[in-house]
């Protein structure tokens, strides 16, 4: 297992690397002169050059990747243009309070759409079944920002029972941070009260964010099921005489997350997707308002560390999603010697 | 011509092929078909956020503005947005892919593990970063978008072409000397169509969704562009009173993503039966 | 005196579904004494799958109002396949390929069963499993209990499914051509290894089968079915050596290898749809009679436990029929 865990994470290097030189790309190439960026409208060419120096901006143009790499690979971002601090610093403060909603959202939507899912199957044809095909398509098809702004509308503004913007109540106030999930945290601090507030506030946007998944999910469980009750082994499992709801729950199961669990690779680049919309109608202080942030401050810095850490979660949720699946299938890790 | 049969068998699909062509008719004929056509430009400050009635079916919006009239005239940005990125994806993509997948070494490896890369972040994320360095608007998103979404066609061709080479026939044609251009392009491309179509179909449905979402972030479409995304993000300052505001231009988008996801469920099942899973 | 582990006494199944009503089983009565060998044997389309999901109690969709009785231990468990009944009947199921679990380990899969339906701890059930599996010849008894169906070969996982069958100490082993799926060569170790554990636990076994050969190796009476209704039944010598009914006497006189396939022999099995009035074989049967269409012949008793359902039991076959 470790070295089919170590194998993916090395076939997961070489895209990450071309990330990075991507972004570096993207950065010298197309805003034309960096150095004039950075500089402003207003610098003289002293100033400029001064810059270049500075920045590298005069050596060659391999060397520069040489060095861009050699940065990103220590965690060197640079410093935003908009606040000047390290960008690497504000990702770190911000990248929790994303994870902690997408990882909520994750898993509302599994814990909704597997029951879902599989209740559908269990009524092939049925009333639920075909709720669950509706949801399923809708839920896909739907725009997060637009989902979140109903929600808002209606359970905020119009029954005020849920808060509507922020991760906590400013009156209460951020717990003591150690995870920089707030869930956690206020748990960690005894903090009973930050916890309700915190999870409250986690409600709207985690139901807005957790949509897509929830239609992903329940639609794969519903087919995973029907095509594992197809089995012999069901037929043999019921003939030598297991439990009805044993039979569906577990045994049956097992064997569609196991195509479940290949969505959730997929899922989280939608998730992170809509992250950037959901947290800047709800106000979340997260990765996703810190993009759209830099965008209108036209902070590329910035924009291009964001690209690069989500890629490197988004691998790395890849690396999980695969380890999961041979851990809920003892026959992947050995196909893959 | 089957593929139309099947759709035609099964309502849902029918029913999102049917709400395409009447997007699609909506966009030919939206200066026509809209009360007010010259809405999308003109502000009319005395009738801001007046409530649905017969007069606005769907309200008006902060500038005075017929909201039914905007989301008509919306349709056709929202469908040669997504037209143009598919188009353009398709054009770099299914060359690429068909190439790749002919030959193989170390060029094919090198585009293999581009789309890799490119598929390494989320669309949306890689499209903000491309579309702002490029320059803010609309023109900007679409080519980040259609840089973002050339992976998928090249991957799908990919994949097809692999499968098809070793195919009985392929072997046959190169054997009475055809060429590799002629079989690709006469035979190959062909047999790939349905899977470029299913693709192509699924993604019309998502870069309407990501194009509304960059229009909503204020990197797509700027003012006073009719764009659904655009007009969600305008509501936002005049709620809770101005509900109608954002609730039917978001409705044109849930339809009309709505409609392409449907085809193309549909059309995925008629192109390959073994896929039929989804509804079983 | 006992009563018997098994009577199937007048049993009628019924398929419905889009294309019509299909009468799969008919008025079909057979009886397994305690200890007893009862092969079933049949052509595939002949109702001997059906039998066999009635006794076990997962008749299929569109097939729940069968008519006639069940009786397990005297017990009707055909209408209430009563949960008591589970597991007092082990099954051997006909591909050990597909009729385990992949993604469980084999062990847990029997442990699971032993869990409703046998008695005892965890421990003890491991216990008996680990012996079940030195009886059965699995290799590494104690490290078999942890491996994944994947990990064994065919003729393992067939050994496993026997050791499955017997946790529950069942007053009745039911088999499903356990031996389709293997080579030769392991058809003929499972088939030995059923006959020793037949003979050393003085197994009940109902054994259902296409193949003559198999089934003479391990049981001693048979049923022989024909489109869903008993031919003729008996010790299995006698039957073989002596058939009665013009069906088994064309299927043994075609078929030195003794599968059961009428291939050889004009005509089709009808279709479960469609079934021909009377005997349902009179359509194929050179010794057809006016009568035969109009009536199906009752079973006759032969004396020596013998019975078979053809008036015309003693004609014998013109020699164009077995050519």
């Amino acid at each position: 297992m470790a070295f089919y865990i170590a194998r993916r994470l090395l076939l997961a290097l070489p895209a990450l690397l071309g990330l990075v030189f991507l972004t570096f790309v993207l950065s010298r190439v197309i805003p034309g002169d960096p150095a004039a960026t950075l500089a402003g409208d207003a610098a003289t060419p002293a100033q400029l050059a001064e810059i270049r120096a500075q920045y590298g901006l005069d050596r060659p143009i391999l060397e520069q990747a040489v060095i861009h790499v050699r940065q990103v690979l220590t965690g060197d971002f640079g410093r935003s243009v908009f606040s000047g601090r390290p960008v690497a610093e504000e990702i770190a403060q911000r990248l929790p309070a994303t994870l902690e909603l997408t990882f909520a959202a994750l898993l509302l939507s599994t814990l909704l759409g597997v029951p879902l899912g599989l209740v559908a199957a269990l009524n092939h044809n049925g009333p639920v079944d075909h709720l669950v095909r509706v949801l399923s398509v809708g839920g896909l098809a739907m725009a997060s920002f637009w989902l979140a702004i109903m929600l808002q509308l209606f359970f905020s503004m119009e029954l005020d029972i849920l808060p509507l913007r922020g991760r906590v109540d400013v009156e209460i106030g951020m717990p003591p941070l150690r995870t920089g999930l707030v869930l956690l945290d206020s748990l960690l601090a005894g903090r009973g009260d930050i916890f309700v507030d915190g999870a409250l506030h986690l409600v709207l946007p985690a139901v807005t964010l957790c949509l897509p998944g929830l239609a992903t999910i329940a639609r794969f469980t519903r087919s995973g099921v029907l095509e594992t009750l197809q089995k012999d082994f069901v037929l043999y499992a019921r003939a030598a005489g297991y439990g009805r709801v044993r039979l569906a729950a577990i045994y049956v199961l097992r064997n569609a997350v196991n195509m479940v669990v290949t969505q959730i690779g997929l899922l989280f680049g939608a998730l992170i997707s809509g992250a950037v919309a959901v947290e800047a109608i709800f106000d979340w202080p997260g990765l996703g308002t810190y993009a759209v942030q830099a965008i209108l401050s036209a902070d590329y810095k910035a924009l291009l560390a964001v690209t690069l850490v989500v890629g490197v979660v988004y691998a790395v949720v890849n690396v999980l999603v695969d380890v999961a699946q041979a851990l809920i299938d003892p026959r992947v890790a050995e196909d893959a010697r | 011509m089957t593929a139309l049969r099947h759709i035609f068998r099964d309502p849902v699909a029918a029913f999102g092929l049917l709400v395409v062509l009447f997007a699609v008719f909506v966009a030919i004929f939206a200066p026509w078909l809209a009360p007010y056509p010259d809405d999308a430009f003109e502000s009319h400050l005395l009738q801001r956020l007046r409530p649905p009635s017969m007069e606005f079916p769907f309200g008006t919006d902060n500038l005075g503005r017929d909201i039914l009239s905007r989301v008509i005239l919306g349709t056709r940005n929202a469908l040669v947005v997504a037209v143009s990125v598919v188009l353009a994806s398709m054009l770099i993509g299914v060359p690429l892919g068909l190439a790749a997948g002919w030959k193989e070494g170390w060029m094919s490896e090198v585009l293999m593990r581009v789309t890799d890369v490119f598929l390494a972040v989320p669309q949306l994320i890689l499209a903000l970063a491309l579309g702002q360095l490029i320059a803010p608007g609309i023109g900007a998103a679409m080519v980040a978008l259609a840089l973002t979404y050339w992976p998928f066609f090249a991957r799908t061709v990919f994949a097809e072409t692999r499968r098809l080479r070793g195919a009985l026939f392929v072997d046959a044609l190169a054997g009475i000397g055809a060429s590799p251009a002629r079989i690709l392009f006469l035979h190959v491309l062909p047999n790939a169509a349905p899977a470029i179509l299913v693709r192509a179909t699924i993604g019309m449905g998502f870069t309407i969704l990501t194009a509304a979402i960059l229009g909503f972030l204020g990197v797509g479409a700027a003012p006073p562009s009719p764009d659904w995304g655009l007009a969600v993000s305008e509501a936002r300052q005049h709620l809770p009173e101005a509900w109608w505001f954002p609730t039917f231009p978001g409705l044109a988008i849930l339809l009309l993503v709505l409609g392409f996801n449907l085809l193309g469920d549909g059309l995925r099942d008629a192109a390959d039966p073994r896929l039929r899973r989804s509804r079983r | 005196m006992s009563i018997p582990v098994l009577q199937v006494q007048g049993l009628d199944v019924e398929l419905r579904s889009e294309r019509g009503v299909a009468r799969i089983l008919q008025d079909v009565t057979f009886t397994i004494p305690r200890g007893g060998t009862v092969g079933i044997v049949g052509e595939s389309g002949c109702g001997k799958s059906t039998l066999l999901r009635a006794v076990l109690g997962i008749l299929p969709k569109g097939a729940e109002t069968p008519r006639g009785a069940i009786l397990f231990d005297g017990q009707d468990i055909l209408t209430d396949h009563a949960a008591s009944a589970r597991g007092r009947i082990g099954f051997v199921p006909q591909d050990p390929y597909l009729s385990l679990n992949p993604v469980f380990r084999a062990g847990d899969q029997i442990l699971e069963i032993m869990r409703r339906h046998a008695p005892g701890s965890r421990a003890d059930h491991k216990r008996k499993i680990v012996e079940l599996f030195r009886a059965v010849q699995l290799p590494d008894p104690e490290g078999a209990l942890r491996k994944y169906p994947h990990q064994f070969s065919g003729g393992q996982r067939q050994r496993l499914l026997i050791a499955a069958a017997l946790a529950c100490d069942p007053a009745l082993v039911v088999a499903d051509e356990p031996t389709t799926a293997l080579d030769v060569t392991t058809q003929r170790e499972i088939l030995a290894l059923l006959r020793r554990l037949v003979a050393e636990r003085g197994l009940s076994l109902l054994f259902v089968t296409h193949d003559f050969g198999v089934l003479a190796s391990v049981c001693q009476e048979v049923t022989v079915l024909y489109a869903g209704r008993v031919a003729e039944s008996g010790p299995v010598r006698a039957v073989l050596d002596t058939p009665r009914h013009p069906y088994t006497r064309m299927l043994l006189a075609c078929h030195p290898d003794r599968a059961a396939d009428l291939a050889g022999i004009p005509g089709t099995v009808p279709a479960a749809t469609a079934q021909p009035s009377g005997c349902r074989f009179h359509p194929r049967c050179p010794l057809a009679q006016p009568s035969c269409a109009a009536a199906a012949p009752p079973m006759q008793a032969l004396g020596e436990g013998r019975a078979v359902a053809c008036p015309w039991y003693e004609t014998p076959l013109p020699e164009t029929a077995l050519a």
